[in-house]
């Protein structure tokens, strides 16, 4: 409805790590901020994630997901920055009019500046039966498990051991869920050796070089079978191990969220190691669109610290664009945070990221300035 | 219908205490807590399936729980095509699964 039109400096699109972070950043400034979020619950994934977080004191580490989450949303709340909950954003226009539904009506937010933080979301695996009742992202039952404290399953086979399958196992068995065993079909564990580790003492088995072959069960799943594959990722016969499980969880990646920027005519990429198709943008986040800024997964997928710092810069930059820092502010508040990011970025899948950040910079260079 | 609560926890300690909420589903009364969603809710008295697909007639439940995959939609106070996993329990509450896309029901 055109006659209910809210006015604000910058619309926030995501209430993850890194929408407030940016709000949080944008609210000390005294501008006027909206965080839009689609779920009942602000905090993104934060509020699932119970395990320490790593790095510097900066990136809270040593913090459990949902204590930075709880932090985050205090400062908003001290900053008077509303959060309004429920409330999907289904267009973004290049004139940062932005079409939301909020209690059941069409409302419409004509923002300065608009910063896209909708996150990422998990990858699915296609084989016979994956579609059956039970076998989910490991993200969602690690959702079920320790933000709503349900149990999806009791037995459970996780396929992925990069970080996120490692982490979920472990919040399985936290949570009385026998962990049967996790599959990976390459032939070392993608995730931190300090996971891996810990799961191992508990006696959980690690499938190498194994992947799905099929989930089966009467409307739900209650048998999974892994086998082994070669390097060309052919299954070797007779190598089939079937087990007795009523949850099997998926964690082979998420891919960015894009759908708003795509829709909204973005420049868009595709790189692998960030999970896929992503918006084009520079070192600051801004994207082609200009006054359209991206941060956190949707721009990348890495983590909640990685999230929040860039959640940060892109409203260093909106504030830049508003005229509400000077060019010498500006400059400081993002080499700071660039060095913060490359804190984050080390280690090899750190470094990966890093240098694929710097390859999507240089095509933005090429394609939005049109500088060669 | 078995329950799937998880009371104790090693890192959040005991369940903390909530209001009850009353939903109906397929017509049966499904006793929720406050703040579930109704995905939590019925993943707690054992449910799985969701919907039924509209071509093959197969079931769904839920997949990403986070409001991203749509797996999860049942029809909910008439209103079809419902994301489960993002949306609240309120009483008297009317959930049914879903059959195919669904219809609107809504007097």
């Amino acid at each position: 409805m055109a006659d209910s039109v809210t006015q604000c400096e910058v619309a926030v699109i995501g209430a993850g790590p890194a929408g407030l972070s940016a709000a949080v950043q944008l609210g000390e400034m005294g501008v006027d901020t909206i965080v839009l979020d689609e779920k009942p619950a602000a905090g993104g994934q934060l509020f699932k994630q119970i395990h320490k977080f790593f790095g510097s004191e900066r990136h809270m580490a040593g913090m459990r997901g949902f204590e930075i989450g709880r932090l985050l949303l205090e400062r908003c709340e001290n900053l008077d920055i509303p959060v309004r909950l429920n409330c999907p954003v289904w267009a973004l226009y290049p004139d940062k009019t932005l079409g939301t539904t909020w209690q059941g009506q069409s409302a419409a937010i004509a923002a300065k500046q608009v910063i896209v933080a909708t996150g990422a979301a998990e990858n699915a695996l296609s084989f016979p039966g994956w579609t059956l009742p039970g076998v989910m992202g490991a993200g969602a039952a690690q959702t079920l498990v320790n933000y709503h404290r349900v149990r999806p399953g009791e037995r459970a086979l996780v396929v992925g051991a990069g970080n996120v399958g490692l982490i979920v196992a472990y919040q399985l068995l936290q949570a009385g869920i026998e962990v049967v065993a996790i599959a990976e079909a390459m032939h070392t564990v993608g995730g931190y050796m300090v996971h891996a580790s810990k799961i191992r003492r508990m006696g959980v088995p690690f499938a190498m070089n194994h992947t799905v072959v099929s989930a089966e069960g009467a409307g739900r799943v209650e048998r999974c079978t892994i086998a082994a594959i070669d390097e060309s990722f052919n299954l070797r016969e007779g190598t089939e191990k079937t087990f007795d499980v009523d949850l099997v969880c998926i964690a082979v990646g998420l891919s960015p969220a894009v759908e708003l920027c795509a829709a909204m005519g973005m420049e868009m990429t595709h790189v692998g190691e960030l999970g896929g198709r992503i918006p084009l943008h520079d070192s600051v986040l801004n994207t082609s669109i200009d006054g359209v800024y991206v941060a956190g997964d949707v721009s990348g997928v890495e983590e909640a610290s990685s999230a929040m710092e860039e959640g940060r810069l892109a409203a260093v930059s909106a504030l830049t664009a508003l005229g509400r820092i000077s060019r010498p502010q500006s400059d400081e508040m993002k080499s700071e945070i660039a060095r913060s990011l490359a804190q984050l970025r080390r280690g090899p899948f750190g470094m990966t990221v890093a240098s694929r950040k710097e390859d999507v910079c240089r095509r933005y260079e090429e394609q939005c300035l049109k500088i060669v | 219908m078995s329950n799937r609560r998880i009371e104790n926890h090693p890192i959040l300690g005991e369940l903390p205490p909530a209001a009850k909420v009353l939903i109906v589903v397929d017509g049966k009364p499904l006793s929720a807590r406050a703040g579930d969603t109704v995905a939590s809710a019925l993943v707690a008295a054992g449910w799985t399936a969701f919907r039924r697909t509209e071509k093959r007639n197969e079931p769904r439940g839920v997949f990403c729980a986070i409001g991203k995959c749509t797996d999860c939609v049942m029809t909910v106070n008439g209103v079809p095509n419902v994301r489960t996993c993002i949306t609240l329990v309120e009483d008297d509450m009317q959930v049914e699964t879903q059959e195919g896309l669904g219809a609107w029901r809504i007097p």
